[in-house]
C-alpha cells in the first residue's frame, strides 16, 4: 500500500462517515420534535453532506481513476462503504439521534483538531473548516444530553436507553489498522489510542452533567473497517442510489 | 383648553387611506385582526406543509450538491414558517393555538401542497412552478398593509426566488436530459400546471373577504391579475427548456400582450380543498404523529430551562 493508496482510503472514510450521518439527520426532515428543532438537525445534516464532498473530491483525485465524488457516494456498493456502524444507526427516537450525535461528535471534534495539524495540506485545511461546524454539533448535542437527561423521568429513561443500546457501536470509532499506520508514520492520520482517553473523559463528563450512567464497557461491535456493516446501510443505500442506478446514463 | 380625540377606528382608516403600515400596538378593527391572523397562520402553515412532500425526496437526491440544495431550501421553507408564526403572533394568538387549528382543520393550509412528489422532476416543478406562483403573490404582499406581515415578506421574496430559479436549473437539466429525463420533465409540468394556477384562488368577482382584504390594503393585486403575471412569465420559460405548457387552448393575444388559457377545473379545486386531495389526510396525519411523538421532548426542554447549565 503507498501513502496515497492509504490517504485514498483514509479520506473515503471520513466521506463516509460525514455522508452516512448527514443522510440519516436529513431523514429527520419535517420530523423534528419542534421547527426550529427540525431546522437545527437538518442544518447538521447539511454540514455533513457538505464537507462530504470535499472528502470525496480529495478522494477521487486521490484515486486517480477519473471518478467525480457523487461517483464515490452513488455508484459504490455496500461492502465498499466504511463508514462506522454508529453513523449508520437509525434515528429510533429523539433520544438515539441526539446519543448518537453526541458520541460522534466527541469523537469527531478531537479527530478533527488533530486533522488540522495533519502533514497534507488538502486534508488539514477540510478539517479546519469542518471543525467550526462540529464545535457547534457538540455544543447542540451535549446540551439536549443535559436537557434530556435532567428533564423528565420519561426523557432520562429514553435517553439512558439510546447510551446503553449505542455503546457498543463506540468501541470502533478508535480500531487503527494498516491505513491509520501507516499515514501516521507521516504525520497524516490521528492517533485513535490518544484520542480514546480524551473521548472518555469528555464524554464522562457531559453524562456526569446529565445524571446519566456511562454503560460498562462489554463487547463492542466492529466490521466498518473491513466494509461489513449492519444489515441497515444496504437500506440506506438502496434508497440514496436508487436514482443513479436506474438510470445510469443520466446527469442530474 | 381644548382637546380632541380621535376614534380608534379612524386613526386606522386615516393610516390606511395614506398607505402607512399598522403596527401590532395600532388600533385596528376586530375584523383585520381576525383576517390577518387566518391569511398569516395559513401562510405559515403552507410553509411546514410544503416541507412535506418536498423532503419526501431529500433521501433520494441525485447527487450531493442537488441534496444539500434541497436541504437548504425546506431549510429555508421551515424557518419562513418561523417569521410568519411570529408575525401572527403579534395580533394576539400563540404559535401552539395556530398548530392545533392546523391539526384541528380549523386552519388550512395551500392546498397545492396535497398533491403527491412523485419523481425527482416534481422537485424542479415544485420550485419551478410552486415557489414561482407564491413568489407573485408575496411581490404583492411586500406591500401589504400590516407591518410585521409585509416586513417578513421582503426576506422571504429573496430567499423564494432561490428556490424557483433552483426548480428551474433541475427542470432545464432533465429536460436536455436522457429521453427518460425529459418525459419525467414534462409529466411533472402537466401534473404541476394547473395546481400551480390554482394556487392564486378563484376569480375574486365574487369574493367578499377579497372586497374587504382590497379595502384595507391587504390585498393590492387580483387573483385573476397575479395569476395572468404567473403565466406570462412561465409560458415563456416552459419554451426555453423545450417543455409543453399543458393547455390546448394556451396562446398569445396580440391585443392584450398577454397568454390566454383554458378553462381551470374548479370543481377539482374545492374538492381537494375541503379534503378529498391525493395526500390531505397524510400531510396532517404526519404533522400530528410527529407533534404527539416530539412531546416528550418539549416537555423535557420546558423542565430545564437554559440558565440551569
Amino acid at each position: 500500500m503507498t501513502k496515497t493508496d492509504a490517504l485514498f482510503h483514509y479520506c473515503l472514510r471520513l466521506g463516509d462517515d460525514a455522508v452516512i450521518l448527514g443522510h440519516r439527520l436529513a431523514e429527520l426532515c419535517s420530523r423534528g420534535p419542534f421547527l426550529e428543532e427540525d431546522l437545527a438537525l437538518t442544518n447538521i445534516a447539511l454540514d455533513y453532506t457538505g464537507r462530504a464532498e470535499l472528502f470525496f473530491q480529495y478522494a477521487a483525485e486521490l484515486e486517480g481513476k477519473g471518478h467525480s465524488a457523487d461517483d464515490l457516494v452513488y455508484r459504490r456498493p455496500e461492502r465498499r462503504y466504511y463508514n462506522h456502524l454508529l453513523c449508520e444507526r437509525p434515528n429510533v427516537d429523539f433520544g438515539h439521534t441526539i446519543v448518537r450525535q453526541f458520541l460522534f461528535s466527541v469523537y469527531d471534534r478531537y479527530l478533527l483538531e488533530e486533522l488540522g495539524a495533519a502533514k497534507d495540506t488538502r486534508l488539514a485545511e477540510i478539517a479546519v473548516k469542518a471543525l467550526k461546524e462540529t464545535r457547534y454539533h457538540l455544543s447542540h448535542a451535549a446540551d439536549w444530553m443535559v436537557r434530556l437527561g435532567r428533564g423528565t423521568e420519561e426523557s432520562h429513561r429514553r435517553v439512558q436507553q439510546a447510551l446503553n443500546d449505542l455503546w457498543t457501536y463506540t468501541g470502533e470509532l478508535f480500531e487503527m489498522d494498516d491505513v491509520d499506520l501507516l499515514l501516521l508514520e507521516h504525520g497524516i492520520a490521528a492517533d485513535l489510542h490518544t484520542l480514546r482517553a480524551l473521548w472518555q473523559a469528555e464524554v464522562k463528563q457531559t453524562l456526569d452533567r446529565a445524571g446519566l450512567q456511562r454503560p460498562a464497557d462489554g463487547y463492542m461491535q466492529t466490521g466498518s473497517r473491513k466494509g461489513i456493516h449492519s444489515e441497515h446501510l444496504g437500506h440506506l443505500l438502496a434508497e440514496m442510489q436508487y436514482l443513479v442506478r436506474t438510470y445510469p446514463q443520466a446527469a442530474w | 383648553m381644548s382637546t380632541t380625540t380621535t376614534a380608534p377606528v379612524d386613526i386606522f382608516t386615516e393610516k390606511i387611506e395614506r398607505g402607512e403600515n399598522i403596527e401590532p400596538r395600532d388600533p385596528m378593527p376586530e375584523e383585520y385582526r381576525r383576517h390577518l391572523i387566518r391569511q398569516i397562520s395559513q401562510h405559515a402553515h403552507s410553509e411546514v406543509i410544503g416541507m412535506q412532500p418536498e423532503g419526501n425526496w431529500i433521501t433520494r437526491a441525485p447527487s450531493l450538491r442537488s441534496k444539500m440544495i434541497l436541504l437548504a431550501k425546506i431549510q429555508d421553507e421551515g424557518g419562513h414558517g418561523l417569521y410568519l408564526y411570529s408575525a401572527a403572533e403579534t395580533l394576539g394568538i400563540s404559535r401552539e393555538e395556530m398548530i392545533e387549528q392546523l391539526q384541528t382543520g380549523k386552519a388550512r393550509y395551500s392546498s397545492v401542497f396535497n398533491y403527491p412528489a412523485l419523481t425527482w422532476a416534481d422537485i424542479g416543478a415544485i420550485g419551478w412552478l410552486v415557489d414561482g406562483a407564491a413568489i407573485v403573490n408575496q411581490v404583492m404582499l411586500q406591500r401589504t398593509s400590516y407591518g410585521p406581515y409585509a416586513r417578513a415578506m421582503v426576506r422571504i421574496c429573496k430567499e423564494e426566488s432561490f428556490h424557483q430559479r433552483q426548480g428551474y436549473e433541475i427542470m432545464a437539466k432533465m429536460a436536455a436530459g436522457t429521453p427518460e429525463q425529459h418525459e419525467m420533465a414534462q409529466d411533472a409540468l402537466n401534473r404541476w400546471w394547473a395546481p400551480a394556477l390554482m394556487m392564486f384562488g378563484p376569480s375574486d368577482k365574487d369574493s367578499l373577504h377579497s372586497k374587504q382584504a382590497f379595502l384595507w390594503k391587504i390585498k393590492r393585486e387580483s387573483n385573476d391579475a397575479l395569476r395572468q403575471k404567473f403565466i406570462d412569465k412561465t409560458v415563456q420559460q416552459a419554451e426555453v427548456i423545450g417543455l409543453k405548457i399543458p393547455d390546448p387552448d394556451l396562446r398569445f393575444n396580440e391585443e392584450t400582450g398577454h397568454y390566454d388559457t383554458g378553462p381551470l377545473n374548479w370543481d377539482e379545486f374545492h374538492r381537494v380543498i375541503n379534503g378529498d386531495g391525493p395526500c390531505n389526510r397524510q400531510r396532517v396525519e404526519h404533522h400530528v404523529r410527529v407533534h404527539e411523538e416530539g412531546r416528550w421532548v418539549r416537555e423535557a426542554a420546558q423542565k430545564v430551562l437554559s440558565f440551569e447549565f
